[in-house]
Formats: structure tokens, C-alpha cells, sequence
């Protein structure tokens, strides 16, 4: 049994008067893959958001309810949702690699962040997070080309490689290969396995298929509701609310 | 389908009639009939656009070309001691004494010397009736050149001095013979002796580059008047509409678009700011003069106050297209940096604001545009009607010192009485055309530069 790294109890999140998270409680374990599936509109990629205060940047978006990270309220007033922001990186559903050379796309992290100490440990640092992205080998020889020059698959492992070059602790990923075709999905989902060493891995997918190659625990949300919650092979052999089963064998969603 | 395709109204059940695809359908030809249509309004719309765009830039260069082409008389001008340095010692002093009036003699002798090589025979026996021929400002040219070179006294020097307005109407076609009997200042013997001169080589049509640097003239010598005094004058007022609407128009717009709450107040100011950019501009003009010279007490028809209404009038606009370029990144690429753990001003700065700047650049100079071609606020701040007839000392100067602009330039020279004026404000807008031309396409360039994708 893993750490857990965050503790969700009780989150509730309002967008104006839409009810979209209802008392949802979670425990997301460290160097752990977890998938947040469901049909659309059912709030995984909104619960996503909240694990990072990606949500903050929305005016009318209110969150309630406890989000511990290693036993700390991310929501707390002390909080600086930039410093926590390192801690948990994202990937988003489209990439969107900044419109500057590869190796600028990677070294603006640790460069705000103070990571880098000179030139070469900067390099090294790029270095480090484009192999992490499994991207290395393919833009070695030209980090200096625009990162929006490269192919889609390629874009989003940069942006793979963007987010683990500020070291976080926790990654999250909102459908990451919705927009790529079969063989980058599968370049992406073995590197997401390898990031689960290092990391504590959230996915938000819409394929089901996914979620059972590369999780380890699967959260199923409808409605707004957190239905069931458990170990990946139990929840897709053997679910035990029937909603989950409905949508796991394609009735529903 | 249609109605049609059914004829009988029953719900699909009638049986389906199939028609050859090689005929056209009545329906079918009525809407191609109908963009058929469409498109030869549009393309009558353009033409006549297009049509009036040609008449006004034929009409403006056929008018306006003569300006830049100015007559002047080649006279060989003996600069005698007697006359200019009594006492022959030079003393830069006394030759200063001598005022205008005591060279026109001397020019009087030189054009009718000239006038005598010709051999036509010269009706005037005062020099005052010939010299009517010449700008009143050519004897001041040559007082300016013996001050300056005090050593030609007693020689004799070849002056290019500018003709008359009406000569120099003659030789454009202006004045006529016919138009001459109700003008009292030339008669029509004078144009027998340009006739004669012009044949001789003496008065001459040359480019007249004092028509762009010079400066501007009294009504009585409009062949003298220039633009360039105005044209520094609009050149230190977009210095301060630069200096100060660029980085305030920037400023409130990334703050109201990427910072300000979404609340009413915002909203407030947002309707202001539409609204302002719709202000007539004569509005900002009594602003200007109530504010910055009544309460400021900054000086009148300077360039200073002149650029800072023109900035209340350039604000809106520069804020309007910088906010919509802001509006115009896509959400990823700030997601992308909040992400990686930025700041809302790291994100700003280091990803928005470059990728929004071509369009800030590109509103800015069309902002900049609209401005140098602003004369109403001009007018109630001092700038139209003040005759620009001396460069400023230097760059304070520049600001603070009266001066005019181009366009009010234009607009003065409109108005004046004399014909030969009518020329000069229609070359004046030639150069005013210009200068709004070249600041577009630099505007397009620099679009064109740093535009990027993503």
C-alpha cells in the first residue's frame, strides 16, 4: 500500500448556480496511477482542476470542502496557488507548447522557478525532462526549432516533459491523448507508466481502454457524483454500483 | 427536401420521384439567380469605391504636384560697396544697418540688366513696377547671404531668388493675360518680359525642395511658404502621443483584461471607453483647452499640449484594438503557464503580452495615423491659424514653443485669400497622404514581423 498523497473530503464546486462537484471524497496515492473516468459534463476535469487551483482563474467558480496535499489544505488562505502549482503539474487536453524554441518550452519552468543555477545545469535540467518525456532522442539535434513545429503526439510529450521539469510531486492530465492517434497515444500511455515511478499520476480519459492499461485506481464520476472508487481491476471486472456497470459495459455516458 | 418533393403533403410515404441531375430545379435557379446577384453588388460596391478612391488621389496629385515645382529668376546681382558698407571696413555691424530696402535697387538694376540682354524693350521705368516680378522676400535672401559672407561685397553674385506668385502662376497656367486686367499686381506687359526671360534661361521652373523644409509665409508671399516648421511641429506632438498613450492605453487595457474583477465597475468603464473612442474630437479639443492651458497654464499652440489632446483622443483607440488583441491568445497558452506554476504577471508578460503584440503595435500606429491627421482639437488650443515661420531652438523648444501642425497648416492655407495658396494646401495634403501611407505600411511590416502561430 502506497502514501496517500492527497486526501480529498467533502468538495463541492459551484459555477454560478450549476451544482458541478457533489460532495466528492477521494484518496490519491503516491507513485500511483489514477483514472478519473466518466461520460462528459460529469465533473472529472472540473475535479481535476481543483487539485491544483486551476480553477482560481475562473471568477464565478466556487470550491468547498478539505483538499489535503501531504496532510496540507491547498485552499488554505496562506496558500499561493503559484507555489503550489510547481508542487502539481498539469497537461491538458490539447498541447499547447508555448510558441518559442523546444528548449525554451522546458527551460521556462525552472527558469521562474529559480531551479537552474547557470547555463549548464539548465541544460542539464532539459536534458533530464525532455528524456523523461521519452522526446529526447527525436529533438536532440534541434532544440532550438519552435516546439509548435512538431507533431501532435510530439507537442504533447513536450508538454509531458514541460510539466515534470519543475519537479512536481503530482501530475495531473486531462485527456492527454484525446487529440493524438493511436500510435502517440501508446508512446504517451507507456511513458505515463514510467512517470508512476517518480510521480503520482492523475488521469481524466474518456476511453475506458486507457484507464485500464495504465491506472492502477479508477474513480468513475456521474452527475456530478463520485460513484465508485477502487482498485482498477475491481471496478472494471467487477463493479459494484450498477451505474458504473451500465457505463463501463457502454449502456450509459 | 422540399415541399415539392412531395407533392401530394404526404409524410415521405408519397413515392420518390427521381429527377436527372443534368437539369436545374426552378429552386435551384432562383438561388443561383440570387448569388449571382449578390456577388454583382458587391463588385459594383467595390467599383465605385474604387472609382471615388481614383478620382480623390488623381484630383489631390493633379492639384497638388504644382506645389513642389517653384519659378524662380537667375540674376546676376552686383553687390556694390557704395550701397551695402559705406565705410568699406567690413564691420559685420553696419552692413547690418542696411535693411531690405536698401537692397531692392540693386536687384532692380539686375533685372533690368537682364531684362536688357534679352533684348525686349522694358516699359517700366520704375524699379518699384518691376519688381513686382520677384518675392518681396528675395531682397531679404540677399541681405542674409552678404551678412553671412561679408567678403562679396563689391563683387558680383548669382542669385536664385523666387519669383512672384503670379509669375509663377503665369508659368503653371494659373494667371492669364485675361485674369490680369483685375489684378492690380501685375499688368500684362510684365508677362512679355517672362515670356522673354524664361526664353533666355533667366526664370526658370526648379523643384522646390522649400516647400518641404521650409517654413510658412505672411499672406502676401505665398510662394515663399512651406511646410516643414508644421511638419516638426507634428513630429514633436506624435513624440508625446507616443510617450504617453502607448504605455497608459497598454497598461489599463492588461490590466482590465487579464487582472480587473468582472464586476459592474469594470463593465462601467468598459461602456466609458467605447463611448470615448466615439467622442467628436473638437470635444477633446475644448477638454485640452480648459484643462492643460486655463488651469495647467501650459503655453498656447504648443506641441506639448497639442500631443497631449491628441493622447485623450488616442487612449480609446489604442485601448480598444490592444484588448482585443489580448483577447485574441488563446486560453491554452495562459493555461500552459499557469500550469508550469507562473504567476498571473509572469503569464502576462513573458507569454500573452508578446504574443498580442503585433496587434498592439498595429492599433497603436493607426492610432498614431488618426492623430497626425487631427485638426479640430488643434483649432481650439491655439495650433490652426498660428503662422509657423521659425524653426524652434532646439528640443525644448520643440515642445514648448507655439507651432503648428500639418493639418492645420493645410487648413490655414486653405483658407487664405490668395490663389497661389489653394496650390500649397493641396501639396501639403500630398505630403500629409504620405506620411499616413508610409506609417500604415509600416504598420502592415511590422504585423507581418512578429506575427507568430501556435
Amino acid at each position: 500500500m502506497q502514501d496517500i498523497k492527497i486526501t480529498a473530503r467533502g468538495v463541492q464546486v459551484h459555477y454560478g448556480d450549476t451544482h458541478a462537484i457533489k460532495d466528492v471524497s477521494v484518496d490519491i496515492q503516491d507513485n500511483t496511477v489514477t483514472a478519473f473516468i466518466g461520460p462528459s459534463g460529469c465533473g472529472k476535469s472540473t475535479f481535476l482542476r481543483c487539485l491544483n487551483r486551476m480553477n482560481d482563474t475562473i471568477d464565478i467558480c466556487r470550491v468547498t470542502g478539505d483538499i489535503l496535499l501531504d496532510g496540507e489544505d491547498i485552499y488554505d488562505k496562506r496558500v499561493d496557488p503559484v507555489q503550489l502549482r510547481a508542487k502539481v503539474g498539469m497537461v491538458f487536453q490539447k498541447p499547447n507548447p508555448f510558441p518559442k524554441s523546444i528548449y525554451d518550452n522546458i527551460a521556462y519552468g525552472p527558469r521562474i522557478h529559480g531551479l537552474a543555477r547557470n547555463k549548464a545545469d539548465l541544460d542539464d535540467i532539459v536534458e533530464k525532462s525532455l528524456r523523461r518525456g521519452a522526446i529526447w532522442d527525436e529533438v536532440k539535434d534541434r532544440l532550438h526549432a519552435p516546439g509548435t513545429g512538431l507533431s501532435g503526439g510530439q507537442q504533447q510529450r513536450l508538454c509531458i516533459a514541460r510539466a515534470v521539469a519543475t519537479e512536481p510531486e503530482v501530475l495531473l492530465m486531462d485527456e492527454p491523448c484525446s487529440a493524438l492517434d493511436p500510435i502517440a497515444t501508446a508512446q504517451v500511455e507507456e511513458l505515463i507508466d514510467e512517470l508512476r515511478e517518480n510521480y503520482s499520476v492523475v488521469i481524466v480519459t474518456h476511453s475506458m481502454q486507457q484507464a485500464a492499461r495504465v491506472s492502477q485506481k479508477t474513480a468513475f464520476f456521474h452527475l456530478g457524483n463520485l460513484v465508485e472508487f477502487g482498485d482498477t481491476d475491481q471496478i472494471f471486472t467487477n463493479p459494484s454500483d450498477p451505474r458504473t456497470e451500465s457505463y463501463i459495459t457502454g449502456r450509459i455516458g | 427536401m422540399t415541399d415539392a418533393a412531395f407533392p401530394d403533403g404526404a409524410n415521405g410515404a408519397a413515392p420518390r420521384t427521381t429527377t436527372s441531375l443534368l437539369a436545374q430545379d426552378a429552386r435551384t435557379r432562383k438561388r443561383n439567380a440570387a448569388e449571382a446577384r449578390f456577388r454583382a453588388y458587391g463588385i459594383a460596391a467595390i467599383a465605385v469605391g474604387l472609382v471615388f478612391l481614383a478620382v480623390l488621389v488623381s484630383s489631390i496629385i493633379f492639384k497638388g504636384v504644382g506645389a513642389f515645382q517653384q519659378t524662380f529668376i537667375t540674376l546676376n546681382v552686383e553687390l556694390l560697396e557704395e550701397k551695402l558698407d559705406k565705410s568699406g571696413t567690413r564691420d559685420i555691424e553696419a552692413i547690418k544697418k542696411v535693411t531690405t530696402f536698401g537692397y531692392n535697387p540693386l536687384i532692380d538694376a539686375a533685372l533690368a540688366q537682364a531684362i536688357a540682354e534679352t533684348g525686349i524693350e522694358n516699359p517700366f521705368s520704375k524699379g518699384k513696377d518691376l519688381r513686382k516680378m520677384i518675392s518681396s522676400g528675395a531682397a531679404a535672401d540677399v541681405r542674409d547671404y552678404v551678412i553671412e559672407n561679408p567678403d562679396e561685397i563689391g563683387k558680383t553674385v548669382e542669385f536664385r531668388l523666387l519669383a512672384s506668385s503670379r509669375v509663377d502662376g503665369y508659368l503653371k497656367d494659373r494667371v492669364t493675360r485675361e485674369s490680369l486686367a483685375r489684378d492690380k499686381n501685375l499688368s500684362p506687359e510684365h508677362l512679355d518680359i517672362v515670356d522673354a526671360l524664361a526664353g533666355a534661361g533667366v526664370v526658370t521652373k526648379a523643384f522646390n525642395t522649400d516647400f518641404i523644409t521650409g517654413a510658412d509665409a505672411s499672406e502676401s508671399r505665398p510662394e515663399q511658404a512651406g511646410i516643414g516648421v508644421s511638419m516638426l511641429g507634428s513630429f514633436y506632438m506624435m513624440l508625446v502621443v507616443l510617450a504617453c498613450a502607448l504605455p497608459i492605453g497598454v497598461a489599463a487595457s492588461i490590466y482590465l483584461e487579464e487582472f480587473a474583477p468582472q464586476n459592474g465597475f469594470t463593465d462601467l468603464i468598459e461602456v466609458n471607453i467605447s463611448n470615448l473612442a466615439a467622442v467628436p474630437s473638437i470635444v477633446f479639443g475644448i477638454l485640452g483647452l480648459a484643462v492643460f492651458i486655463q488651469f495647467a497654464h501650459l503655453p498656447q499652440s504648443a506641441p506639448l499640449v497639442g500631443g497631449l489632446v491628441l493622447t485623450l483622443m488616442t487612449l480609446p483607440t489604442i485601448i480598444i484594438s490592444t484588448r482585443a488583441s489580448l483577447k485574441s491568445v488563446p486560453p491554452s497558452i495562459r493555461e500552459a503557464a499557469l500550469g508550469v506554476g507562473a504567476s498571473k504577471m509572469q503569464t502576462v508578460f513573458h507569454h500573452v503580452l508578446p504574443l498580442a503584440m503585433p496587434g498592439i503595435l498595429t492599433g497603436t500606429i493607426i492610432g498614431l495615423a488618426q492623430a497626425l491627421g487631427e485638426t479640430a482639437p488643434l483649432l481650439l488650443i491655439g495650433m490652426v491659424g498660428y503662422i509657423a515661420s521659425n524653426y524652434p531652438d532646439g528640443v525644448i523648444e520643440g515642445f514648448m514653443a507655439p507651432n503648428s501642425a500639418m493639418p492645420a497648416q493645410i487648413y490655414e492655407w486653405a483658407k487664405r485669400a490668395d490663389p497661389a495658396y489653394y496650390e500649397r494646401a493641396w501639396g501639403g495634403i500630398i505630403i500629409l497622404l504620405l506620411f499616413l501611407m508610409s506609417m500604415n505600411i509600416i504598420a502592415i511590416i511590422l504585423r507581418r514581423r512578429f506575427e507568430r502561430r501556435w
